[in-house]
């Protein structure tokens, strides 16, 4: 590794680190340096093993074998606390707050400003949070509780939690994920003043074009090993990807042409009072629509209503031209409606559950006999499923929380094709999981909307956008702003409608 | 609605709470229902039956609250932390019955109580390390020591009874008289009261009792010695389920083995009732306080305007389920507050 002064001590580092889960060999004889002023980029696809990496720096694991090197010197953490005093600081890729604190309590916990007698000064808590959100450019009231917040504010949160104590590393788990563009940009601009300051930064996304804006020295994870650990200058996005991934990636958007068909799904003018307002458009048989927008542009909102997890009040919606009712998942089920929602692990998954069961959870009817339910019609129909999506799993029974991202994600896919849908509404599909799922997922996407099945893809992810969609559709502040075809649709028309800087109604 | 439009004002008005704003208004209006209700109905007694509120029908229906009201206290504590404590029945009991022993045998009243305290928070200990440690559901782990706690008592104390005749007057007087319409108990009551109150509200180690109760797995993250606190809350339950068995003793002066059975479903409906979640994270003790006072005012409030005693239980079920109720509809009106509120921010953030 060339490094400019070869006498550095590293902040925080690993050496030989090995971590199993049961049989899952998570980390294998990885080494890490994370030094003081610079930003460190960790790379490698959705069980690589990057997740136990950084819980292994914020004292959450204990590694097997090797050790942590704080300031040169081994040390054992026993716990997350330990970690924060060693002046740790991690954002999480999944929010983790108290939904019952206010949000200037969920920054300070456990570490709040005290006055006499060791009691909480909850008004220097309150003017602290604000300061920090200051900082970070962000109108958030610090005095609501945490429950509610969508997750780019859930997110943003974490970061002012981060930065409320004066870490002298910052281990960030795709912080950009949820977030829009300017609050990236914020975010970075908070991040490099940091780092100017002697902050040692890990940082992990799957937008590679944020690695090489944020990061000087990147290490690249696949399969628990550690494949390179070099300086970004000089590579390239293709040199990444390969190191990630061990191959070339045949197309990361491998859209195929289909017949357009009949109108499979139908909104007319459909509103929620206070999230969205008049929106009509409709999705064809054999066509991928993209539904593009900032975060908190109504985009969910609109898939939760039309699939009837939430009612709509004025509107209609109507799947091969027959009505929905509203508020009734059930009946557009049987309709021929899929929604895979955005958040996977609260909305998608049975968390504790085997995967079997997950997948089986849509179709409950199929496989049961008199109300009971059929073992070995389960099975087969999960075991199908899953093969045909290359779900790596170690048993179908396992509880599906132990799988990666990307195999999860995979699995609610599953548990949604399993039933055969003729509208299939995808919410994210791609967020928070590698590279090389991606396009697996694109293709699975792909190939549904040949085979006729009409898909309404919701996504914040631009390139996908562009790549996947033959239509797109975008939202500003709960309205249906603009409709592009996709010989039109570029980054900047796309963005300016989503930033309400044009107009051009649906 | 920008930040540097609401800074924490400097000198603000009194009993700054944590982070302020619309998370505390809920909370308050959640207990200010319950204190409405309860005025509401101890007024609607009084012009039935004018002897009511005399000065000793003040003084009966304190006293009735003092020991559901310490007891379940410490319940909320435990509840906050999302788990449970089923043993306080039969930790009252077994208390009371110690300190009858002592004070029998002749021993310092003041004692008798620090002995009852001592012996329920060494219970609470038991529970404390059981839940924490055990990673075992707390339901479960304090049924266990509910009956454990209760054989105790039955092979220590066998037929045996406590009478007020056992014990000094003095003891048996602080339980029953006061100050006017104060009772000696009422007023121990409210200090602990305020003080737990106060340390849960104030203190670091209370702030993270409402964490771990609003997300476990959070608090572990933010490095929340999750397994202290939880054993600290027990400890507390314990201590005041001890503390209310000497002044059970005080009160009625009659102790036997069966004493405090079936107590532990009363304390956790006043404690729901009075709006503590039972998903923990949420709730006061002075919430828990003011359920447990309707609850035993209204013990008190239906013979006096003549209605069977036989309807008390059916009374308490329907307030329980209309609290919950009432939290539900309440939470679902916040969320959308919550959501329009964010689209308001939206549009203004557009201007």
């Amino acid at each position: 590794m060339p490094d400019p002064v070869p006498e550095r001590t590293p902040v925080l580092a690993l050496e030989g680190v090995s971590k199993s889960f049961g049989a899952v060999r998570a980390l294998r004889d990885v080494s890490l340096a994370l030094y003081a002023g610079e930003a460190h980029a960790l790379a490698g696809e959705n069980g690589a093993g990057k997740s136990t990496l950084i819980k292994t720096l914020a004292g959450v694991h204990r590694p097997d074998a090797g050790t942590v090197l704080l300031d040169g010197v081994p040390v054992v953490m026993h716990g997350p606390a330990d970690a924060r005093d060693a002046g740790v600081a991690v954002i999480y890729q999944e929010p983790t707050l108290f939904p019952d604190l206010s949000v200037a309590e969920n920054i300070f916990v456990g570490r709040q400003p005290r006055r006499s007698l060791g009691r909480v000064d909850h008004r220097a808590v309150a003017t602290a949070a604000a300061a920090l959100f200051q900082r970070l450019g962000v109108d958030l009231d610090p005095g609501r509780p945490a429950r509610g917040l969508s997750i780019a504010d859930q997110q943003l949160v974490e970061i002012a939690k981060a930065l409320s104590f004066q870490a002298r590393v910052l281990i960030m788990d795709e912080p950009t994920a949820a977030l829009t563009g300017s609050e990236v940009a914020r975010l970075f601009g908070v991040v490099r003043a940091l780092r100017a300051g002697g902050t040692a930064v890990l940082f992990i996304s799957h937008r590679l074009e944020e690695v090489f804006a944020l990061c000087q020295q990147v290490t690249t994870l696949r399969d628990g090993a550690l494949i390179a650990s070099e300086p970004v200058a000089g590579l390239t996005e293709d040199d990444l990807v390969r190191r990630m991934v061990g191959r070339d990636l045949d197309e990361l958007y491998p859209k195929a042409h289909s017949d357009v068909g009949e109108v499979a799904l139908g909104v007319r003018r459909l509103t929620r009072e206070g999230v969205f307002t008049d929106v009509s458009f409709d999705v064809r048989h054999g066509e991928i629509v993209g539904l593009a927008g900032l975060v908190g542009a109504g985009r969910s909102e609109v898939a939760r209503a039309v699939f009837g997890v939430d009612r709509w009040d004025a509107g209609e919606v109507r799947v091969d031209g027959r009505p929905l009712r509203p508020g009734a998942p059930s009946l557009a089920m049987s309709a021929g409606l899929a929604l895979v929602p955005e958040d996977r692990r609260a909305q998608g998954l049975v968390m504790g559950m085997s995967v079997a069961r997950n997948i089986n959870l849509t179709g409950l009817g199929g496989t049961s006999r008199a109300g009971l339910m059929n073992r070995a019609a389960e099975r087969s129909r999960a075991a199908d499923w899953a093969v045909r999506l290359q779900v790596k799993y170690a048993r179908l029974a396992d509880a599906v929380g132990t799988l990666s991202g990307g195999n999860q994600q995979k699995v609610v896919l599953a548990k949604w094709l399993a039933t055969g849908p003729r509208v299939l509404i995808v919410d994210e599909p791609t967020r928070g999981i590698d590279v090389g799922t991606k396009a697996e997922v694109h293709r699975l996407l792909s190939r549904l909307a040949a085979d006729g099945v009409a898909v309404l893809m919701i996504s914040s992810d631009l390139p996908e956008i562009l790549g996947m969609a033959d239509r797109v559709l975008v939202m500003h502040e709960g309205r249906l702003v603009a409709e592009i075809p996709r010989a039109e649709a570029t980054e900047e028309s796309v963005m300016a409608a989503a930033t309400g800087r044009t107009r051009s109604a649906a | 609605m920008t930040m540097t439009a609401k800074p924490a004002p400097a000198p603000a008005p009194s009993g700054a709470a944590p982070g302020g704003g619309l998370l505390d208004r809920v909370l308050k209006v959640r207990e200010l229902a319950i204190a409405v209700v309860l005025v509401l109905m101890l007024l609607a007694t009084q012009l039935d039956n004018s002897a009511f509120l005399s000065e000793q029908g003040i003084k009966d229906l304190l006293l009735n609250a003092t020991i559901l009201v310490l007891v379940g206290v410490g319940q909320a504590t435990v509840v906050i932390t999302r788990n449970v404590d089923l043993s306080v029945g039969s930790t009252l009991g077994v208390t009371a019955f110690a300190a009858g022993e002592f004070l029998r045998g002749g021993g310092n009243p003041l004692l008798a109580v620090l002995i009852a305290v001592a012996l329920g928070a060494g219970f609470g200990v038991v529970n404390g390390l059981l839940v924490s440690l055990g990673q075992v559901p707390a339901l479960v782990v304090t049924l266990g020591t509910l009956y454990i706690i209760r054989g105790l008592d039955s092979i220590w104390f066998g037929s045996r009874q406590i009478t007020a005749a056992d014990l000094p007057a003095g003891f048996v007087s602080f339980g029953r008289d006061g100050l006017g319409a104060l009772p000696y108990l009422a007023v121990l009551t409210a200090v602990v009261l305020a003080a737990a109150a106060y340390y849960l509200r104030n203190y670091r180690s209370g702030r993270d009792m409402y964490a771990l109760g609003s997300s476990p797995e959070a608090a572990r993250l933010a490095g929340v010695p999750v397994r202290r606190r939880i054993l600290a809350a027990y400890v507390l339950c314990g201590a005041l389920a001890g503390l209310a068995g000497a002044l059970y003793l005080a009160r009625f002066g009659n102790v036997d083995s069966g004493t405090g059975s079936g107590y532990e479903l009363t304390v956790v409906s006043a404690v729901v009732v009075g709006g503590v979640a039972f998903t923990g994270g949420s709730g006061s003790l002075y919430g828990a306080a003011l359920g447990a006072l309707l609850l035993t005012s209204i013990n008190s409030v239906l013979p006096s305007i003549g209605v069977s005693s036989v309807w008390v239980q059916a009374i308490d079920g329907t307030l329980l389920l209309l609290a919950i109720a009432v939290d539900r509809v309440v939470a679902l009106r916040v969320a959308a507050v919550l959501r329009k509120r964010a689209a308001q921010t939206r549009s203004a953030h557009h201007d």
